[in-house]
């Protein structure tokens, strides 16, 4: 490599930008270190920022809403014009993309991600109509979220809430856990650190997916009445 | 903040204002070392005005008041990786691409220069 060409690799390899023009070339530092180390790992670094959120394409997204239904973490949100955005990106779960696999457009990508289409290249046919992109985590959490959403009588909310024993809960979050790890779907640095016993409780899940769904409908309600 | 300024060694640097993004992906190991640096070696040897940034999804994810200046840009041209991640990484920024905007993408392999 040209010795310039060195020079300006390492500048960047240490968080610096670099502009580079007829008179010479200027760094300067973003006030993050990237985890210099070739292979370093993206979850082992230290560092000040995560670097994994989603990112969500706007060609493909019809607003759905699903995404902000299923979230438990406040991650998506509306905007003023009640579209769907990526809100809180820090609250995201480092290499966890289940959420890419609740939207039914394979409009959510994680660029960082090693694996296509979440990865943001091209969406073929077959990744439409894949079924094992569809995932239900909420599950992972402890509830069929989604079932207590679809069909939102008092009575399925009190069984929901009543019927389901801490053990059970648990037993329910393992085996959904080992499916998803099966399936290669949740990296095992992630599920080390899943504390399983320190999950948010059944109805703590209840509430936000409430919350979540109440915000999803009021911009879906919007967006009709434009 | 530090700054630094070095002459170029490479006497074919033009004048001509370029708006040439390199990103180097530096907090993962998205695209390959080798194939990072062999076309940061094409850009310095092109001698072409650019700039270049440690990553662009952080700069994406801070809301980097530069992303918006580049989107204003119109004949931006980001080396990077896949233009669907790209671009939904400057449409979430708040700053849109233009469609005249090139995207190489560093996934695929490099032209022979
Ligand atoms: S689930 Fe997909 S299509 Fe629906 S709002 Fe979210 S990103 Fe858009
Ligand atoms: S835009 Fe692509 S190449 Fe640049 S940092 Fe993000 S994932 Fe890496």
């Amino acid at each position: 490599m040209p010795a310039n060409a060195s020079e300006i690799a390492a500048l960047l390899d240490s968080g610096n930008a670099v502009t580079v023009s007829a008179d010479g070339y200027r760094a300067r530092h973003t006030g993050n270190t990237p985890p210099a180390a070739a292979g370093a790992s993206t979850t082992t670094a230290t560092r000040s920022w995560k670097p994994w959120f989603p990112v969500i394409d706007y060609d493909r997204c019809t607003n759905c809403m699903q995404c902000l239904s299923f979230c438990l973490f406040d991650v998506y949100n509306v905007d003023e014009n009640s579209l769907i955005e990526v809100r809180n990106q820090e609250n995201c779960k480092t290499n966890c993309p289940a959420c890419s696999r609740v939207c039914p457009e394979v409009a959510i990508m994680f660029p960082k991600y090693s694996g296509s289409p979440i990865n943001g290249e091209p969406v073929n046919a077959s990744d439409l109509s894949r079924e094992k992109m569809k995932v239900n985590v909420s599950s992972l959490l402890g509830g069929d979220i989604y079932s207590t959403l679809r069909n939102r009588s008092d009575q399925a909310k009190s069984r929901f809430s009543t019927e389901r024993s801490a053990d059970k809960a648990l037993a329910e979050r393992k085996r959904c856990l080992d499916k998803l790890q099966r399936d290669g779907f949740i990296p095992a640095e992630v599920l080390a650190e899943i504390d399983l016993t320190n999950l948010p409780s059944p109805e703590e899940i209840q509430r936000r997916a409430a919350a979540a769904s109440a915000k999803a409908q009021a911009a879906l309600a919007a967006n009709a009445a434009k | 903040m530090q700054s630094l300024l070095k002459m170029p060694q490479n006497p074919k640097y033009s004048q001509r204002m370029s708006h040439t993004l390199y990103c180097r992906c530096a907090y993962a190991q998205v695209i390959s070392g080798p194939v990072k640096n062999a076309r940061l070696e094409q850009l310095c040897a092109s001698g072409e005005e650019f700039e270049a940034v440690p990553d662009l999804c952080e700069m994406a994810a801070a809301r980097d008041p530069r992303l918006a200046e580049l989107a204003h840009k119109d004949d931006l041209r980001i080396i990077a990786c896949h233009p669907r991640a790209v671009k939904g990484l400057f449409a979430q920024a708040g700053c849109p691409l233009p469609p005249t905007a090139e995207i190489v993408n560093m996934h695929e392999a490099l032209p022979a220069s």
